[in-house]
């Protein structure tokens, strides 16, 4: 069981070599963008048990900001200051857009992880709103809907050839691949330790969590940190991926795509978002020239729902307890 | 120690327009094991969820060990080794006993964020020593066979005893019970009535609620008697049979035997 993991990452790193198809690499690539969102949004949804519906944010902050350390900016601050910063490497705007999103991560925690819920839920639907807004509305910072343009590749310094922009479809799947095994093991370290079982606890039975002694408020925020850090550099490397981004990344079907990629996939297991993320994150590709724009929505909404009621606590856990049947 | 491990000082709860205690004082000295009894809705429970952090009393204090806990929250109180076990049944489902009893050992890590991620040695050693624990409590208890089944397919004495078992293994000094034998069958009262011993015998102080009046006489050092958000009486079970009071307002009305329809 150990080596399987690793022979499906071998598997999925040697696509590139195998099938040298931009336009599957293509949709690989932006596929597992969306599966490192929804490994970020299962540590809150799939172990906190908490309902983030505004997940898509801490994607679109980091998107913001990656971009716009990359691209520099130069703006009015208020009291007749401005605040200028130059064009900045690459890997300092993935960095950034870390640190963004884990202090907008942290915001929320704080604040909303005061109220569980419904009222939950609806903050942090207003807060993805909010930021929407806030980027549509701000055209000196982000350009509004004009988006932001001609935003540089990733470059990265490998050895013997100094620092190299990513620009083929290959490099760029072999980055995001390496990003989303990180992120997994990350969260796999994790839950599987004394903080994670405090998630879980929390997830199962808050009241008596707290009665044993577990500060569950301190441990969601941590959750929340770290989620949102992930979701932020998932966020980056949309960005410069994409080359362009505007306000649309803070649509709510961007969250509504990673719960379904989660709660189908098997929130609160490992493997759940990934399997989930990969065919949800495939199926608008693969019916992309077959089925007219309003039946892939369809389609998708279709296999949700076939997946939800057959399924119920997801894809993975139903294998799982059906090959221990058969065992 | 000099004063009482416990003391409860005045304590008034409403909620709503409704008292549910109305002026309770009582002491828990260390190393004893103390009941709190009284017929349904005096207000024990109540009682608990102040003492344990669950609520704000309307009035009152509770001093644990000399220092004035009322309003903390619950897991600061815990973890200052005061601990409750609930009423209903609970337990952490969908996780096996053995990873119940890691969960309530939380206390007894140090494993923060960078630890977990990079998993060093001291790391390592420390869940080592959790699972340790676990086990060799879950022996003590007699659920060592139970380990890998999921806590909410237990028999229901068995989920009642994990309940006890999951505020026991925090090691608290004070340690509240809310009718550990409820629903439980005469040898699994038996059973936890010495699991109850065993536990004082760890050097913890029990302050237990519980309906079964032959469990109550034959384990509790001393007795409060609470009717209708006041402490009656106080004394030692030999005390209890005798006060008129009690009597009266309580054992005369047929609790006295037919504890177990209280459940
Ligand atoms: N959360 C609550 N809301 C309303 N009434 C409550 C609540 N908790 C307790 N009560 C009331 O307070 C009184 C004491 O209840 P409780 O402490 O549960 O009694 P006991 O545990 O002694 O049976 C009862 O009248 C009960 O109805
Ligand atoms: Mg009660």
């Amino acid at each position: 069981m150990s080596n399987a993991p690793w022979a499906f990452v071998a598997a999925l790193a040697a696509v590139p070599v195998l099938v040298p198809n931009p336009y599957v690499l293509a949709v690989l690539t932006l596929a597992g963008i969306f599966v490192i969102g929804a490994i970020s949004l299962n540590l809150l949804l799939g172990y906190t048990g908490q309902l983030s519906l505004g997940h898509g944010a801490f994607f679109g902050l980091g998107a913001y900001a990656s971009a716009l350390t990359s691209l520099g900016f130069d703006i009015g601050i208020g009291f007749g200051l401005r605040l200028r910063v130059d064009p900045q490497p690459v890997w300092l705007g993935f960095l950034m857009a870390i640190l963004v999103a884990c202090a907008f991560g942290w915001m929320l925690g704080r604040l909303a992880f005061r109220v569980r819920g419904a009222y939950f839920v609806i903050i942090t639907i207003c807060f993805a709103q909010v930021l929407r807004m806030v980027a549509l509305n701000w055209v000196e910072l982000t350009q509004g809907p004009m988006a932001l343009i001609s935003i540089p590749p990733v470059s990265l310094w490998l050895p013997g050839l100094g620092v190299v922009p990513l620009v083929t479809k290959a490099q760029t799947y072999w980055l995001v691949l390496a990003v989303g095994v990180l992120a997994f093991l990350l969260v796999r370290q994790l839950v599987e330790s004394r903080i994670g079982r405090a998630l879980i606890a929390l997830r199962s039975n808050e009241a008596l969590a707290r009665s044993v002694g577990i500060p569950v408020t301190h441990y969601l925020v941590v959750a929340a940190v770290v989620s949102a850090g992930i979701a932020g550099a998932a966020g980056s490397l949309f960005a410069h991926y994409m080359g362009i981004v505007d306000p649309d990344v803070f649509m709510f079907i961007y969250t509504v795509t990673m719960v379904i990629m989660v709660v189908t996939g098997g929130k609160g297991t490992l493997w759940g978002p990934v399997v989930g993320g990969l065919i949800f994150g495939l199926i608008p590709d693969l019916l992309r020239g077959r089925a007219a724009p309003e039946l892939q929505w369809v389609i998708y909404g279709v296999a949700m729902i076939l997946f939800v009621m057959f399924l119920p606590r997801g894809i993975v856990p139903g294998v799982q307890s059906l090959l221990r049947r058969r065992a | 120690m000099i004063g009482p491990l416990l003391e409860v000082r005045n304590l008034a709860v409403h909620i709503g327009g409704l008292v549910a205690i109305a002026d309770m004082s009582f002491q828990v000295p260390e190393g004893r094991i103390v009941s709190l009894i009284g017929p349904n809705g005096a207000g024990k429970t109540t009682a608990f969820n102040v003492i344990s952090g669950y609520m704000r009393p309307t009035k009152g204090r509770v001093l644990f060990d000399g220092a004035d806990i009322t309003g903390l929250p619950p897991e600061r109180i815990a973890t200052r080794g005061l601990v409750r076990s609930f009423q209903r049944t609970s337990v952490f489902a969908g996780c096996t006993v053995l990873e119940n009893a890691l969960i309530a050992l939380h206390g007894r890590g140090r494993a923060g964020l960078l630890g977990a991620l990079l998993r060093a040695p001291a790391q390592r050693r420390e869940e080592a020593r959790l699972l340790a624990e676990a086990h060799s409590m879950l022996d003590f208890v007699g659920l060592a066979a139970r380990a890998d089944t999921p806590a909410e397919v237990l028999a229901y004495g068995e989920q009642r005893r994990l309940g006890i078992v999951l505020a026991a293994i925090v090691s608290p000094r004070l340690l509240l019970l809310d009718e550990p034998a409820a629903g439980l069958n005469p040898s699994e009262t038996q059973a936890a009535m010495e699991l109850i011993q065993k536990l004082r015998d760890r050097r913890m102080t029990v302050l237990l609620v519980e309906h079964d009046m032959a469990m109550v006489m034959q384990i509790s050092d001393s007795i409060c008697v609470l009717n209708q958000g006041r402490i009656i009486a106080e004394g030692s079970p030999a005390e209890i049979r005798q006060h008129p009071e009690v009597i009266s307002a309580y054992l005369g009305s047929g609790h006295w035997e037919g504890a177990d329809a209280q459940a």
